[in-house]
């Protein structure tokens, strides 16, 4: 077996801690005022606000008003999250109710299941 | 014409191929696989796949300069190299030249547990890895289905081969990947999803004894266009694929004229039998067919010429002894490779595969000349209609390439013209040669029935075998 | 030189993606959690040595290793499922 190069972890260390200060860019696509918008909307900013404070920036569209943005974007459904910092680019659809997942998804939180916080 | 050729140009634009080097296949396929794309070789267990992959890597290697990555989940390096072995690659030395990278994929499913999301970022490095150390055109995946069995998360492995395949596209190698037939779909687990260029089907039948190997070309846009099907045999120099399913009536046609063998034979046909025109000779049991044959064969040799003889009932040393009864002597010829003699039982293949070998023996023999002696035995294992349409597609081949073709055939007394399955409606010229009855004496008559753009004798004509050949007499 | 420890791990990456992030994360709660003294972990980025991934039949990232005690063992995945990390290490019997 060749014996590998740079096998110390010192450089994930750093970046697990870089992790916890990056800084977010999301756009959120809505489709008017429906019940499910604004639901997204307020679940969005209260997940923002409890662990991103200070470090975010979001984004809210309409696609009925702008729609060649949602065209541009490929956005089919409504509401979609767009996490585009930090890289890589996400998308979530869905009225952001989940918070658990949200939080994985957005890289937040570790996904852990059965347990360890 | 200028008008639809344009049009033409529009609506399909023309792919870029890259030439396999595999005999048959580029010509099928007008030039060899789509350019940069993956082309799926799927069929059952035995049906040529890998060997098709690796010759793809082997010529795109030594014959266009093409190095090529063979990766394995199946076979290992060692077996690999063997297996191939036989069959005249060198893989070994080709891997030392770095013209060939071969890479087994190996995978314990009972050794590995899986735990939350994860990607095939490994197997994309390594490949990689491989196509850059050598720098590689073409990839072979042999079969890349085997991580199914491997990997748990069918959801994961989908969605990295689909991330694969575009991997491969935008690199621009020309990709082989085999999958295993499988039930009611071209695959055991559908990866002609994600192949959607060109699908080869191969296939190993095995019918009434006989074995038959065939391959299937398939156009894949979102349905499945069936194409045309070819036999295709493997043999020591790898897969020879026979591209005789079309018909063309285009081919040159000659005026030249080249001798019976038999001078007088030539008068009554204004000069000989055209180069490249298809003679069928019918006649009961020895009324002499196979001197008529025999007597051709020696002419095409004297000058220079080769010929090929498919002796589907006498031993090549049998044959040789009869003709040295009448005065030819064939073997000076089959000693300076000028006569090929092929015996092969009828009921051995086939028509397809009997199809198939005429047409590689005639490309490696480059003959100016095949006799088929007789003809006749074929239909034991297969019926009149399949026969006619097998030596329709031989004359076919022959004559695109200028071969001038003599068949025999043994029809049955007072059903001559009756009995000859049809064939003779396919040919330039016919003959029959029978015994007579004639002032008390049974006689041997050569009769010409038809002769395609030549002045010809209608008349019979007497004839007799003497120890210097045949002789004929005008009555 | 390291001191020798019982547990040694390996884990395969391809980058600093946030796969490979949380495999290293969720790796180190649980070796903290249930091996606390005993475990050295080496991370082996297969970008930087391509030729392991051939070496090693290293095919999903992330991939860990456990090379030491023997037998040698892989757990493919980004090692969320902290129950069955441990039924793979060994940690933990498998349920019947």
């Amino acid at each position: 077996m060749d014996e590998p190069k740079n096998k110390d972890p010192e450089k994930f260390d750093k970046a697990l801690k870089q992790r916890h200060n990056d800084h977010y860019l999301l756009r959120l696509y809505v489709s008017g005022l429906s019940p499910k918008s604004r639901r997204a909307i307020e679940n969005l900013k209260e997940i923002c606000e409890e662990y991103l404070k200070d470090r975010y920036d979001l984004e809210v569209i309409d696609i009925f008003q702008q729609p060649e943005l949602a065209r541009a974007e490929q956005i089919i459904a409504a509401p979609t999250l767009i996490k585009e910092l930090p890289p890589p680019l996400r998308k979530f659809i869905g009225d952001l109710s989940e918070t658990e997942k949200i939080l994985v998804g957005l890289e937040i939180k570790i996904p852990i299941e059965g347990g360890i916080s | 014409m200028a008008g639809r050729e344009s049009s033409e140009a529009i609506l399909r634009p023309k792919l870029a191929k890259c030439p396999t080097g595999i005999r048959g296949l580029d010509e099928i396929t007008n030039g060899g696989l789509p350019r940069g794309r993956p082309t799926l070789v799927c069929g059952g267990a035995g049906c040529g796949k890998t060997l098709l992959g690796m010759e793809f890597i082997v010529r795109g290697a030594v014959e266009y300069g093409e190095p090529g990555v063979f990766m394995s989940f199946e076979e290992g390096v060692e077996e690999l190299i063997q297996n191939m072995a036989s069959l005249g690659f060198e893989l070994e030395d080709l891997k030392e030249k770095r013209k060939i990278f071969l890479d087994f994929v190996f995978i314990e499913r009972h050794e590995i547990e899986e735990t939350g999301e994860y990607d095939l970022e490994g197997l994309f490095i390594r490949l990689a890895s491989a196509v850059d150390a050598i720098g590689a055109k073409r990839v072979v995946l042999d079969t890349i289905e085997a991580l199914f069995a491997g990997l748990p998360n069918e959801l994961i492995l989908r969605s990295e081969l689909r991330r694969l395949f575009r991997w491969l596209k935008d690199k621009g190698l020309t990709t082989v990947v085999t999958g295993e037939k499988g039930r009611g779909a071209l695959t055991r687990h559908g990866i002609e999803e994600y192949v959607s260029d060109a699908v080869i089907v191969l296939d190993h039948r095995i019918f009434n004894q006989i074995a038959t190997r065939r391959l299937r070309l398939i156009k894949y846009r979102g349905s499945l266009h069936w194409a045309d099907e070819y036999p295709f045999m493997i043999d020591e120099n790898g897969i020879a694929i026979i591209p005789i399913t079309s018909l063309s009536l285009d081919y040159a046609v000659s005026s030249e004229r080249v001798s019976t063998g038999v001078p007088y034979q030539d008068q009554m046909l204004g000069g000989g039998y055209y180069r490249g025109s298809s003679i069928l000779v019918s006649g009961t049991a020895g009324s002499g067919k196979s001197s008529l044959a025999g007597s051709f064969a020696n002419d095409v040799c004297r000058r220079g010429e080769r010929c090929l003889y498919m002796a589907f009932e006498e031993s090549p040393a049998q044959i040789i002894r009869n003709m040295r009864g009448i005065g030819l002597d064939l073997e000076p010829w089959v000693e300076q490779g000028l006569l090929k003699f092929h015996a092969a039982r009828p009921t051995l293949y086939g028509l397809e595969m009997h199809l198939a070998m005429i047409c590689k023996l005639t490309d490696e023999l480059k003959p100016s000349a095949v006799i088929m002696d007789p003809v006749t035995n074929l239909s034991i294992t297969a019926g009149p209609r399949e026969v006619k349409s097998m030596l329709m597609r031989l004359v076919d081949f022959l004559k695109n390439r200028q071969i001038t073709t003599l068949l025999t055939h043994l029809s049955h007394p007072g059903e001559v013209e009756t009995t000859t399955m049809g064939i003779s409606s396919l040919m330039d010229t016919w003959m029959l040669v029978l015994y007579r009855e004639s002032t008390g004496q049974r006689r041997r008559v050569l009769h010409i029935l038809k002769s395609r753009g030549m002045g010809h004798s209608s008349r019979m004509t007497e004839f007799t075998i003497t120890d210097q050949g045949i002789k004929l007499v005008e009555v | 030189m390291n001191e020798t420890k019982n547990w040694q791990l390996r884990l395969y990456v391809a980058g600093m993606t946030p796969k490979c992030l949380a495999a290293y994360e969720n790796l180190k709660r649980i070796c903290e959690e249930h091996l606390k003294g005993q475990y050295s972990i080496e991370i082996v980025d297969l970008l930087e040595n391509p030729q392991l991934a051939r070496g090693d039949q290293i095919l999903a990232i992330p991939t860990l290793v456990r090379k030491l005690p023997p037998p040698l063992k892989k757990i493919i995945g980004d090692l969320s499922n902290k129950e069955k990390v441990l039924v793979g290490l060994d940690l933990r019997p498998r349920a019947a």
